[in-house]
């Protein structure tokens, strides 16, 4: 059960680590750009467009943060 | 390494760079257990916990490549590297910003070492289990990270082996630094290193998972970058782009509410 907890333990903070948005932003950008692709949009500028977002996740979260 | 195209290079320098940081860490605790309770322990427990990350490497890599498809494989390769890459940037940039503490490897080893001194002295099969578990669990928990970028990179790029070489060569250059310096390594740029290392993970595992989300199309095929390749070069240049900016802006607040206050 110790090694089961300890093992999560690590995934969890490999994955979220301190800053819980930057995961839940690149699964929502990923799942939007699965969308896209399963719709049919699957041109160079949906690529783009995910890639701008995936930037836009990473640093919105260190410029919003009142305590930074 | 006259051989190796760039995307190779790439990927075994962020192995490497990777692995060198992780080491650094490891080898933080196995130096406070070494120099406190004795070695013969302490490198056992080293050693055992290589052993089972060697295993891991191998049986890991062999069952995702056998069970899932090349692109699907890409985005949830892709996605983990990209989402443990931008938790190294974040850090990396909030520590240059002065917002966040270095990583003080002087301060864990006296504090490990301290811990090391009060702890009992059982013996088990002969050995200081104290010294042992904690150099297991040190060198185990480190060496995991490294498991995991070894694996995914060297899954994506399709080439562990060379990934993994990445990552041993590592132990050389910081085990002929630890022996020359005798103690812990403070003074190893871990940060610069752990930026370098963020921006290479993020890069390529942006690329990956973009091209990866392909999946979700009718013939399940890779998305393809329209300049291939070279997108690498963009998206890092990208990547290296917003996170100077990000400091830069991140330290004028700090200047400014030192300011202030």
């Amino acid at each position: 059960m110790r090694a089961v907890r300890a093992f999560g333990r690590f995934w969890y903070e490999f994955l979220v680590g301190d800053d819980w948005r930057i995961v839940a932003g690149v699964t929502a950008v990923l799942g939007l750009g699965a969308l896209a692709v399963a719709m049919g949009l699957t041109g160079p500028a949906v690529m783009i467009t995910v890639f701008l977002a995936l930037v836009a996740v990473f640093a919105w979260p260190l410029l919003s943060d009142r305590q930074f | 390494m006259t051989g190796l195209t760039p995307h190779e290079m790439a990927l075994v320098g962020a192995t490497f760079l990777a692995s060198a940081v992780e080491i650094v860490e490891a080898y933080t605790i196995v130096l406070a257990m070494g120099l406190t309770r004795g070695w013969r322990s302490t490198i056992s427990g080293a050693v055992a916990a290589l052993a089972v990350l060697a295993a891991v490497t191998v049986i890991g890599g062999y069952t995702i490549l056998r069970l899932i498809p090349e692109s699907l494989l890409q985005l949830v390769i892709g996605g983990l590297l990209l989402t443990f890459g931008l938790q190294w940037l974040r850090k990396a940039v909030l520590r240059s910003a002065g917002l966040k503490q270095m990583h003080d490897e002087a301060a864990i080893f006296a504090e490990e070492a301290a811990a090391s001194r009060a702890a009992g002295n059982e013996q088990v099969f002969g050995l200081d289990w104290f010294a042992f578990v904690v150099s297991f669990k040190g060198v185990l928990l480190e060496g995991l990270e490294v498991v995991v970028i070894v694996l995914t990179f060297g899954i994506s790029a399709g080439n562990i082996p060379l990934a993994a070489a990445g990552a041993l060569l590592a132990i050389l250059p910081v085990t002929a630094l630890v022996v020359v310096i005798r103690g812990p390594l403070a003074r190893v740029p871990e940060n610069a290193i752990k930026m370098t290392v963020g921006l290479l993970l993020t890069t390529f595992g942006s690329f990956w998972a973009i091209e990866g989300l392909g999946w979700f199309a009718a013939d399940q095929e890779s998305l393809a970058w329209p300049l291939g390749d070279v997108t690498l070069l963009v998206m890092l240049a990208t990547w290296v782009g917003v996170a100077r900016a990000l400091v830069a802006l991140l330290r004028r607040r700090v200047a400014l509410a030192t300011s202030i206050a």
